[in-house]
């Protein structure tokens, strides 16, 4: 056997789902024996059988996956109660696997995998794919790429009808229905406050929270997921700063996402000194990165 | 010895990994730390706090590149996209050395983010001693292997595992991370002599040596990095230097870590050895 087959051989059983017991299964769902194909390439030794052999590993990587998982959706596993969040995980990381070097990127096809499996989160789907949402852009927020930012007075020259302003590619546009933000942020302090002693208290504080929100009923939140000085801030913004920022990051030059908001289209128009108010301000925060012009 | 071409001839003394938890000690405390290694992937990143955090121990203190996925092993060709970041970062850090594992996690584009075992076969070897040339000729640094733990052995194998690790960094021309931790996890998992393998391994090619802790369960040992380090591997890690000499030494610590100190202090217990290589070079 060469090295590709036994590698692909492997890494098949390996990846396999454990049982509920959290063992390596003897049959895979294709019906081929696990057992059948660890005896062919594991040798055993006096203490473990080939299988026991193959399943350090299954186990080990599902341990790796599901803890790397966790970690980066803690406020998803928030909404959806450990049982059904471990649902989630098993689910999407047996359909998605990881296809990148490094395991930041576990989470990247996540929204839209809930989205094809509403039964997952069940009538916390809305809620759940806002919390996946800003989960996601906090990873990108948090080590995202910085270009270099124009500051007020850079903005302050150019001419608005040929601009096109860049936002940052750290920074993310998010249309919400529910208070994630807010909720996201007292999952933390929880999770930092917990002690041992505390922690069934904060987990029905947690339980009772999160049932409060999905009690809410949806309303549009607009927020900007961002950095400063390398830590990440949720921002929310109103609908009319949404739809400028929205149109410069698909592309629509300066002059272009202003008439959108002042009269055309946008649901509610802007007054020119609160536009730039908004300027100014999202220029102090280093948003736009780049100017390009028609 | 300890400064040869596969360390960038250096001669580093006893480092430790640069983890989350003692970012804070580190930059406010300032330790005397002889060297950090890091880990390559935490940085393979476009921005944020990780890579400002690196250039703050880069301006402070040296640093050395290990790897955890470039999977010299897998049969299939190395990720350009990954070899690109990886050269990004090689030029930020500017790592005397680089390295990554004698092992395989990755196939068909499927990452397991696992250090797999390799077959023992001279095809494993051909193939894992061209991907580390290749690796070598795009980074433009010397690159060394590290032994894994193990916790299989595969039929289709010919060779021991020091004959195979032998084989292919003859047939790459590269150094080797001599993990003695590993070396006997795996003579503990598969009942060979870690002895045998410290003593077949060519002595002129180690540019590190990595030590640390593990779990011991009732059939077989967890390679878990979150013990302090056992008696006889610090036995190994003293035949090792004596055949080596005063190597780069670094400690791994992964899992339930503790504060700065007390890592450091562990890791520091390698200098008895490292000055007795010393008095006998010097002798």
């Amino acid at each position: 056997m060469n090295l590709l087959k036994i590698q692909r051989q492997m890494a098949q059983a390996v990846m396999m789902p454990l049982t509920p017991s959290e063992r390596m299964r003897s049959i895979a769902p294709n019906g081929r024996s696990l057992r059948a194909v660890a005896n062919s390439i594991i040798k055993p030794n006096d203490c473990l059988t080939s299988f026991e052999r193959m399943e350090i590993y299954n186990r080990q990587y599902w341990l790796r996956l599901f803890s790397a998982f966790a970690e980066d959706f803690p406020g998803l596993r928030a909404v959806l109660g450990t049982h059904a969040f471990d649902k989630v995980a098993q689910a999407y990381l047996r359909d998605c696997p990881s296809k990148s070097f490094t395991l930041r990127n576990i989470g990247a096809q996540l929204e839209s995998w809930l989205k094809k499996h509403p039964k997952f989160a069940g009538p916390r789907q809305k809620l759940a794919l806002d919390m996946v949402r800003l989960e996601w852009a906090e990873i990108n927020g948090f080590d995202g790429k910085r270009e270099t930012p124009l500051k007020p007075e850079d903005l302050a020259q150019v001419n608005p009808a040929v601009l096109r302003l860049r936002l940052q590619p750290y920074l993310s546009l998010l249309d919400l229905r529910y208070p994630v933000d807010d909720l996201l942020i007292e999952v933390r302090k929880d999770a930092e406050d917990v002690s041992v002693a505390s922690n069934a208290f904060s987990e029905r504080h947690k339980h009772k929270r999160v049932a409060a929100v999905a009690r809410m009923k949806s309303s549009s939140i607009f927020l900007v997921v961002h950095r400063v000085e390398e830590e990440v801030f949720f921002r929310r913004v109103g609908q009319r700063e949404f739809d400028i920022l929205s149109s410069l990051r698909g592309g629509k030059p300066l002059s272009g996402a202003l008439a959108f908001t002042r009269g055309g289209t946008s649901r509610v128009p802007a007054r020119l000194t609160e536009i730039e108010g908004w300027f100014h301000t999202w220029s102090m925060l280093g948003w736009f990165c780049g100017v390009g012009k028609n | 010895m300890p400064a040869n071409r596969f360390n960038g001839h250096t001669d580093y003394g006893i480092g430790i990994g640069l983890r989350v938890p003692h970012y804070q000690h580190i930059l406010t405390r300032k330790p005397v730390v002889d060297w950090f290694e890091v880990i390559s992937e935490n940085f393979m990143i476009d921005g944020g706090r990780p890579l400002r955090i690196l250039d703050e121990i880069l301006g402070q203190y040296k640093v050395v590149q290990h790897g955890v996925s470039m999977y010299f092993g897998s049969a299939q060709r190395a990720d350009r996209e990954h070899l690109r970041r990886l050269k990004t970062l090689v030029q930020r850090t500017k790592t005397p050395w680089l390295s990554d594992h004698l092992c395989w996690g990755s196939v068909d584009g499927r990452y397991t983010h696992d250090l797999l075992p390799m077959p023992y076969t001279f095809e494993a070897a051909r193939i894992t001693a061209q991907k580390v040339r290749e690796v070598r000729d795009f980074l433009e640094i010397p690159i060394a292997v590290e032994n894994v733990s193990s916790y299989a052995e595969f039929h289709v194998s010919k060779m021991t595992e020091w004959e195979f690790l032998n084989e292919v960094v003859e047939r790459a021309d590269c150094g080797i991370l001599l993990d003695v931790n590993n070396i006997y996890v795996s003579s503990q998992n598969h009942s060979f002599d870690p002895f045998t393998y410290v003593n077949s391994i060519p002595a002129e090619r180690v540019a590190q040596i990595h030590i640390a802790g593990h779990s011991k369960y009732r059939k077989y040992i967890l390679d878990t990095h979150d013990h302090p380090v056992i008696d006889p591997v610090w036995k190994l890690y003293a035949r090792a230097i004596e055949r080596v000499g005063h190597t780069a030494t670094l400690l791994e610590w992964d899992d339930s870590i503790p504060a700065f100190d007390e890592v450091h202090d562990e890791a520091l217990k390698a200098s008895c050895f490292l000055s007795s290589a010393s008095l006998a070079t010097a002798v």
